[in-house]
């Protein structure tokens, strides 16, 4: 089976700071290519897949990811994600993603009120997806997190629906595995750390798989979940007529 | 138009900034604190808007309807 060349847009929001970061982890892999598109671009017609990086975006004046939702990408983002394209939105694109309505709930300020700048271990709850089906379920993952607003909530019955679907990807918990108070950062209702949509195409994480991607800078965990999305890109393009 | 909105976590929700503030009104020898809430409070002056433009633009941008509740007043 012939392989393409995947093409990956990662959005820089003025205020994004892990853009180059999410470029350079993805541009690691063969056979995929990453390009900054800035936010005022209305198109995103020739990427395969998508990236909303972490940061600040907009100084996370009003609400963080409040005002960037409304930037001119978002309508192409949007549009994307109704036709299955994969997005990705870590920590500032997770709160991008869930203003945007793209993901349910949202993201608050950190119970303790600390901002977190520590690695966590992330408990995989479910493989099937397409940023976690390189991986098992029970798996636990050694990630870096960067925030002051990760408390995720949602209301009972969101929260009732995610886990009736398996939309909950992503918990903290202990180094075996447990999930619990202790092993929570930030006051996220069930320890939720990233969830995707109902579609399974869109996924939000607090924590930064982009920083674990390579063994210089401390770990590779993060790869899983990029490798993950790369097989699932190259598996859609394969069915697509060329 | 000058109108104000102000945003309000909803009485359900944990807010961890009005808890701690409330700790350092105790501190500061305030007795009896029963409960401390921080919002936003957002002043436009704006020409030509109607009244429900204002409703569309506090429920979309300037409240996160998940956890915020928001409060229009026209003021002149």
């Amino acid at each position: 089976m012939a392989t393409y060349a995947m093409r990956y847009a990662v959005i820089q929001f003025p205020g994004s700071n892990c853009d180059t970061d999410c470029q350079a982890a993805l541009a690691s892999f063969p056979g995929v290519e990453a390009e900054i598109v800035w936010h005022k671009e209305t198109s995103l017609a020739e990427y395969d897949a998508i990236v909303l990086p972490g940061g600040f975006s907009y100084g996370d004046y009003l609400r963080c990811g409040s005002i960037a939702r409304f930037s001119p990408i978002m309508t192409a983002v949007r549009h994307a994600a109704s036709t299955g394209v994969l997005v990705l939105g870590i920590c500032n694109g997770f709160q991008i993603l869930c203003e945007a309505g793209l993901l349910p709930g949202t993201l608050m300020r950190n119970r303790g009120l600390l901002f977190r700048c520590e690695h966590r271990h992330l408990r995989v709850e479910s493989s099937e997806s397409p940023f976690t089906s390189a991986l098992e379920q029970g798996d636990v993952l050694d990630l870096p997190i960067a925030h002051g607003e990760g408390s995720y909530f949602a209301d009972k019955e969101v929260l009732k629906a995610l886990n009736q679907n398996n939309q909950v990807l992503l918990r903290y918990c202990d180094a075996d595995g447990t999930v619990s108070d202790e092993a929570n950062p930030n006051g996220s209702l069930e320890n939720i750390a990233g969830i995707c949509s109902h579609g399974r195409n869109v996924f939000g994480l607090m924590p930064h798989p982009e920083r674990v991607c390579d063994p210089m800078l401390g770990g590779i965990d993060g790869r899983a979940i990029f490798q993950s999305m790369i097989d699932g890109a190259f598996a859609m393009q394969a069915q697509l007529p060329r | 138009m000058k109108a104000v909105v102000t945003v309000m976590p909803k009485p359900a929700i944990l807010d961890p900034a009005g808890v701690a503030t409330g700790r350092a009104m105790e501190h500061l020898g305030l007795k009896g604190v029963r409960s401390v809430r921080i919002g936003k409070s957002i002043e436009i002056e704006v020409d030509g808007a109607d009244e429900n433009q204002l409703h569309e633009i506090a429920h979309d941008l300037l409240s996160n309807p998940v956890v915020e509740d928001y409060k229009l007043t026209i003021l002149s």
